[in-house]
C-alpha cells in the first residue's frame, strides 16, 4: 500500500500557489510539512468536519485563486452531506483530496468504515461530484494528479494509504494567528 | 399572498448586500423565504443550501477567509448542530453573523419545538455568539444593521434571532 506524506507530496507537486485548507490530525501535519508551514496552508486541529465547507466558502470567495482541502477519511466522515453541498455549488477552482488510512489515527488507530465498507470516491460521486478518482497504486498518481490540476466541475480524489504516522512536525495551534496571515497572504494588498 | 408580504426582508437583503455580503448560507425555515429567495436571485450572490447548519458555519469561515462575507440564514433547531463548528469561530476569532428564526418561543403551539428554542441563547452564549432579539419589522432592519456593525467592523460573532412576535407562531 501506498505510504501517505510521499503520496501526498507527489500529488501536491506544482501546486505551490494554491490556497489548501485542511482537516485536522494527519492531514494537518503532511500539508505544513509538505508546504513548509506556508501561510497558504490554514492547518485545522479541531471542528471536526469542517475542512471542506470552510474550503467551499473560500473558493466561492477567490473564483480566481486554485483551492484545495485535503482532509481524512474519519474527518470527512464526520459532515459527509457536506459533499451535496459542494456538488450544487460546483465551483470550478475547487478540489478535496481525501487521505484514507481506515484509522482514526488521533484516538488510537480505531477502524473507520472505510477500512471495511465504504467507499467515499462512490459516496463523492453519489453526492454529485462529476469528476473523482481512486489513487490505490503509484501508477495512479499521474492521472489523479491531472484530475485534481485541471479545472472543470469541482474535483475530489480518494488517496488508499497505509496506516502509518504522518509527518512529525509541531503544527501552529494558534487560529486566530493562522487566519490572521492566510487572509494577509490571500488578500495581500486589498487588506486596509 | 403577494400583497400581504412583509416588506422587512427585502430590506434586511439590500442591507446585508450593501454590506458586502456575497454568501449566503442556509437551511430553509418558511421565515427566511423571502431572504432564500433573493439570494438565487441575485447573480452576484452565492445562496448555498446546507443539508445542515454546521456546514453555514464552516461556509462563513471560508469566505471571510476568501476577503468576502458570509451570512448563515437558519431556524432555531439548527443552532444545536452547529455547536462543534462554533469552536472554529472562537478559537480563530472568525467574525461571524447568523439569522436566526426562532420557534419555541412566543405563542408556540407544537411542543417539539420548546426544548431547542429554550436552548438557543444558552448554546450560542456557550461558544461566545452574542445575540441580539428582533421583535418588529423595523427591529428586524435596525438589529440586522446592529449586527452587521457588531461582526463585520467589530469582528464579534453575532446571531440576530427574529422572533416569535416577529414572525407569528407557526400552526404547525
Amino acid at each position: 500500500m501506498l505510504e501517505r506524506t510521499p503520496t501526498l507530496g507527489a500529488l501536491l507537486a506544482g501546486t505551490d500557489d494554491w490556497l489548501i485548507v485542511t482537516g485536522l490530525g494527519g492531514a494537518a501535519n503532511d500539508v505544513a510539512y509538505l508546504t513548509d508551514f506556508a501561510p497558504r496552508a490554514f492547518t485545522m486541529d479541531g471542528a471536526m468536519g469542517a475542512a471542506s465547507t470552510v474550503g467551499l466558502g473560500l473558493a466561492l470567495a477567490q473564483p480566481d485563486r486554485e483551492v484545495l482541502v485535503v482532509t481524512g477519511d474519519g474527518e470527512l466522515l464526520m459532515n459527509v452531506g457536506s459533499l451535496a453541498t459542494i456538488a450544487l455549488q460546483n465551483p470550478p477552482n475547487f478540489r478535496i483530496l481525501v487521505v484514507d488510512n481506515g484509522r482514526y489515527d488521533l484516538t488510537g488507530g480505531q477502524q473507520t468504515a472505510t477500512a471495511t465498507v465504504t467507499d467515499l470516491e462512490a459516496v463523492a460521486r453519489g453526492f454529485g461530484i462529476r469528476r473523482t478518482a481512486t489513487v490505490r497504486a503509484e501508477a495512479d498518481i499521474p492521472a489523479a494528479r491531472q484530475l485534481l490540476q485541471t479545472r472543470g466541475d469541482t474535483s475530489f480524489v480518494l488517496v488508499k494509504v497505509a496506516p502509518g504516522p504522518a509527518a512529525q512536525v509541531r503544527i501552529d495551534r494558534d487560529g486566530s494567528r493562522l487566519r490572521s496571515r492566510f487572509r494577509a497572504y490571500v488578500l495581500e494588498g486589498e487588506l486596509r | 399572498m403577494s400583497g400581504t408580504e412583509p416588506t422587512w426582508p427585502a430590506e434586511v437583503y439590500r442591507l446585508l448586500r450593501e454590506r458586502g455580503v456575497t454568501q449566503f448560507a442556509y437551511v430553509p425555515d418558511a421565515g427566511h423565504r423571502q431572504l432564500i429567495d433573493l439570494a438565487h436571485a441575485d447573480p452576484e450572490a452565492h445562496a448555498i443550501p446546507c443539508t445542515t447548519e454546521e456546514e453555514g458555519v464552516g461556509i462563513v469561515a471560508g469566505a471571510h477567509l476568501g476577503g468576502t462575507t458570509g451570512v448563515l440564514l437558519m431556524q432555531s433547531s439548527g443552532v444545536g448542530n452547529t455547536v462543534n463548528f462554533l469552536s472554529l469561530i472562537e478559537h480563530c476569532r472568525f467574525p461571524f453573523l447568523s439569522i436566526v428564526t426562532m420557534r419555541g418561543d412566543y405563542g408556540e403551539q407544537n411542543p417539539w419545538q420548546f426544548a431547542m428554542g429554550r436552548a438557543v441563547e444558552p448554546v450560542f452564549h456557550a461558544m461566545g455568539v452574542m445575540t441580539l432579539r428582533a421583535d418588529t419589522p423595523t427591529d428586524a432592519v435596525r438589529t440586522v444593521t446592529a449586527g452587521l456593525d457588531m461582526a463585520e467592523v467589530g469582528g464579534q460573532a453575532v446571531a440576530v434571532l427574529l422572533t416569535q412576535r416577529l414572525l407569528g407562531a407557526k400552526k404547525f
